[in-house]
């Protein structure tokens, strides 16, 4: 009797749970919004605890580069510009000095080449060298007043945007790339200009830049803003 | 924690760079039927599976402490000196011998069991931080063989668990029925006096 009465609650809980799976249930309007909090706490523990400015991600040879790294943009159609020398990176917000640059004058500033892994929020690694200019030049230039906490970086592939912390911003590995493996950066990879940093989930990295402003307030982000984790910092 | 990571594998179901020839993995490419995967698409299955972690690992860090605070971890460590009684009850479990080797409150393998889910209970939350924060974490990353390699180890995880969940219950079933209530409650009323 009783193997029959604990075999029948054994299969009751197993029947329950594998109800709530077979919903493929990402919680409903119950649970989803506590899941998302609980999100913005793992965020905080990531940004405040975890993450480290000075920590650098290692770096590999050249040689050792991925032979295929993937592409993907959220427009219908390949963003291209109809007129690249037109094209000019906006950097204004909560700054002291507003500045407006062309490939041009982000080419004549310092430049630094790393070549390192990237990491997908979908599992897929490979390795790229990457060319730019550290954002802290930008940043060094702009003068962001006291009250900006955030930079959000806009692109002209649809909506896509990111909004990031000042510190992994500030990340001595955190570039505005304009080269790709030796070559100027491709229009599947961002080009003209793409935020890069080894310290991120590639969701993070925005590509096809047009502006970078400083913010008070947290901005969300085109993924971000659809469940995917803010801070993203591996 | 194991359905929201079978939906996260989803996303990518290999291990390997891009380019590279990938880990040999008889689920390369698979997709888990939609009864076994949790969260419904990538994002709600990493919320799932980052907002568990945190009972996971506390419910593990309370079973150890009681474990070492009460004493109760030398009836559950298995030592070599387990060795020889192991293959006794497995000859046992074998039908390859007809009585019960004698035992204390667990067999020799019933300590196995016991001693090695603990270390891959372990296991899984380290290949875990070490894919979770790989460059924050970079030497525990290193430490297990790189990311793809502690996603691929974090992955065997799964397997591990459900083979022990099954293989468990159906030793549960044919040995001892009266234990499952007893894992639940924490009371035995059974065949087995030592149990109590």
């Amino acid at each position: 009797m009783t193997d029959r009465r604990d075999f029948l609650k054994l299969v009751a809980g197993a029947g329950a749970a594998s109800l709530a799976a077979a919903c493929n249930w990402d919680g409903g309007d119950v649970l989803r919004p506590k899941l998302l909090a609980l999100s913005r706490v793992n965020d905080w523990v990531g940004e405040n605890i975890l993450f480290s400015p000075t920590r650098l991600a290692r770096t590999y040879d050249a040689a050792e580069r991925s032979r295929t790294f993937p592409t993907y943009f959220i427009s219908p159609a390949m963003p291209f510009l109809k007129d690249p020398g037109a094209w000019r990176l906006r950097v204004d917000g909560l700054v002291q000095q507003r500045l407006l640059l062309s490939l041009g004058d982000l080419m004549r500033m310092p430049r630094v080449s790393y070549t390192v892994k990237h990491h997908c929020v979908e599992g897929w690694t490979a390795l790229a060298t990457w060319h730019g200019v550290p954002v802290s030049t930008i940043v060094a230039r702009c003068q962001p007043l006291a009250t900006a906490r955030y930079i959000r970086f806009t692109s002209f592939d649809s909506d896509y945007f990111n909004g990031w912390d000042l510190a992994s911003a500030l990340h001595p590995q955190t570039i505005l790339a304009y080269g790709m493996n030796d070559h100027a950066l491709s229009p599947g990879h961002g080009a003209p200009l793409r935020l890069y940093s080894p310290t991120k989930l590639g969701y993070k990295l925005t590509k096809y830049l047009v502006s970078m402003t400083f913010t008070d307030k947290r901005p969300g982000g085109y993924w971000e803003d659809q469940g995917y984790p803010w801070f993203g910092g591996i | 924690m194991v359905t929201s990571g079978l939906q996260i594998y989803e996303a990518y179901a290999r291990f390997g760079n891009r380019g590279d020839r990938p880990l040999p993995n008889p689920f390369d490419g698979t997709t888990f039927p939609r009864w076994s995967r949790l969260g419904g698409w990538l994002a709600g299955a990493l919320n799932w599976h980052f907002a568990l972690m945190w009972p996971l690992v506390a419910v593990g860090l309370a079973y150890a402490g009681y474990l070492a605070a009460s004493g109760e971890w030398r009836a559950l460590l298995f030592r070599p000196r387990d060795v020889r009684g192991a293959v006794a009850m497995a000859q046992y479990y074998l039908r390859l011998r007809r009585d019960h080797p004698p035992q204390g409150k667990h067999n020799p393998l019933q300590k196995l069991a016991y001693t090695s889910i603990v270390l891959f209970g372990g296991l899984a939350v380290l290949t875990g931080v070490a894919i979770y924060k790989p460059l924050q974490f970079s030497w525990l990353t290193t430490l297990l063989g790189g990311y793809q390699a502690a996603r691929y180890w974090h992955f065997w995880m799964v397997w591990i668990f459900v083979g022990f969940t099954i293989v468990h219950v159906i030793l549960v079933f044919t040995v001892d029925p009266a234990s499952l209530r007893a894992m639940l409650t924490g009371w035995y009323r059974g065949r087995f006096p030592s149990h109590d």
